[in-house]
């Protein structure tokens, strides 16, 4: 998540100066991704030197407000149109994790993944709390807050599935390594039988 | 769990308390496993999700809860009866008057309206039509449809036919549902919405049991009871959010 992408895009709705963007970028993410004011006036200067915006004379309350130019408005849209690459995402620590859990006689990879799906769960229950709590979807604020939290429900929820692929096909490995008729391999009962 | 906070906890109320319990399916070298032991317990207003693969034994579970199935050991009590001791008719009073069901497929009967849908359990323990219709009423307008009362199933969405096997699985005094994949059919939004509606029913009161395979509904419990291969292997209770995500 870039922070310049964050601020031109609260810029193109309307100038704003300094602490008024930290703001309004905090409500509208529900401080998933807390700024803090350096950031904020290091990003506008660096915006400001590429011409993207421009810095208007303090007004008498001393507030400076910023305004975005044609050519930061054309990279701002150029950010909405473009989709998130997964790779230009931090490399997913998580991945690696387990990769090289699979390889190590010492560590119980169904126990990281079950200790990675309860911390998840937990995850998505403060989510879904969160969700309930924002009231009636009917403000700008409240919208986007919701959307965010969706976000990070589904990528949470899409993080649990994929564990559970993982611990399946780990279990269905570890049954073709089994000889047959061993006794050692993961004992599961039928489907039917439950049902 | 030991014995003794089970015990504990159904004095304080539970309104289903599962004690060691145990399902084998056949014998021998044949044997199924499907339960090795499980002991929980489900308080009123608390919604307790269930989620493990195929074969853990979520399903077995369920049946066990809402007597459609005996364990082949331990003890199951719903509202501090216990289900091995009645015999069926008794069995099939309790589950009428104390256990409700919502199944993925609403399975409500098509020929009948909503509020005749959700009074017949109780036209079936004796409630006079009078009275079951008023409750039915009342129920539907629990979950927020009572003006489509007079509808039959096929005429209404199935967001909508899953709101009305809800008011039927909690009409009258019974406070236990038990839910298998409950928004299975469902698009996520409506599914969403029908998840808030049984968190709602449970906060106002009722004990719910949710077995799902999906984490993003399994998210609105108190509790998370991760099952396989017929064991307890962890659990996620819900804490209080962390200070960065609330605003």
């Amino acid at each position: 998540m870039s922070v310049r992408h964050g601020l031109l895009a609260l810029l193109a709705e309307q100038p704003r100066y300094g602490y008024e963007l930290r703001g309004e970028f905090e409500s509208r993410t529900g401080a998933t991704w807390p700024l803090n004011v350096g950031q904020v006036y290091t990003t506008l200067a660096r915006l400001e030197r590429d011409g993207c915006v421009t810095a208007t004379p303090a007004s008498e309350s001393g507030q400076q407000y910023y305004e975005i130019t044609a050519a930061g408005r054309a990279e701002v849209t150029a950010w909405f149109t473009t989709p998130v690459r997964r790779e230009s995402r931090p490399r997913d620590e998580l991945a690696i994790k387990l990769a090289l859990a699979v390889g190590n006689d010492d560590i119980d990879i169904t126990a990281v993944i079950q200790a990675q799906r309860t911390d998840s769960l937990r995850a998505l229950q403060d989510y879904t709390r969160l969700k309930q709590q924002a009231g009636p979807p009917d403000a700008t604020a409240d919208v986007a807050w919701l959307l965010v939290l969706d976000a990070m429900v589904f990528q949470t929820e899409a993080e649990v599935r994929w564990l559970d692929h993982c611990e399946s096909r780990l279990v269905q490995a570890a049954r073709q390594r089994a000889p047959r008729g061993a006794t050692t391999a993961p004992t599961r009962t039928s489907p039917q039988a439950t049902r | 769990m030991s014995t003794v906070d089970a015990a504990r906890a159904q004095a304080a109320g539970a309104v289903l308390a599962i004690e060691e319990v145990v399902r084998t399916h056949g014998d021998g070298e044949n044997a199924v496993h499907a339960l090795r032991g499980i002991t929980m317990t489900v308080a009123p207003g608390e919604l307790v999700a269930v989620m493990g693969p195929s074969g853990s034994g979520k399903s077995t579970l369920l049946h066990l809860a809402g007597g459609l199935d005996q364990p082949t050991s331990g003890r199951i009590l719903v509202e501090g009866t216990e289900l091995g001791r009645l015999n069926r008719k008794q069995l099939a009073q309790l589950r009428r008057r104390s256990v409700g069901y919502v199944f993925q497929d609403f399975n409500l009967v098509p020929a009948l309206t909503a509020a005749e849908n959700v009074a017949l359990p109780r036209e079936l323990d004796g409630v006079s039509s009078r009275k079951a219709r008023r409750e039915a009423v009342a129920a539907l307008a629990e979950v927020g449809i009572d003006d489509l009362a007079d509808r039959f199933p096929d005429d209404m969405s199935g967001g909508q036919q899953q709101r009305v096997a809800i008011a039927r699985a909690l009409v009258g005094e019974r406070r236990l549902v038990l839910a298998d994949e409950p928004t299975g059919a469902l698009d996520s939004v409506t599914g969403e919405s029908v998840m808030v509606l049984l968190r709602n029913r449970c906060d106002a009161g009722a004990a719910g049991v949710l077995v799902t395979h999906d984490a993003r509904l399994a998210a609105y419990a108190d509790r998370v009871v991760f099952l396989r291969d017929g064991l307890m292997v962890d659990e996620s209770v819900y804490r209080a959010p962390t200070e960065a995500l609330t605003r």
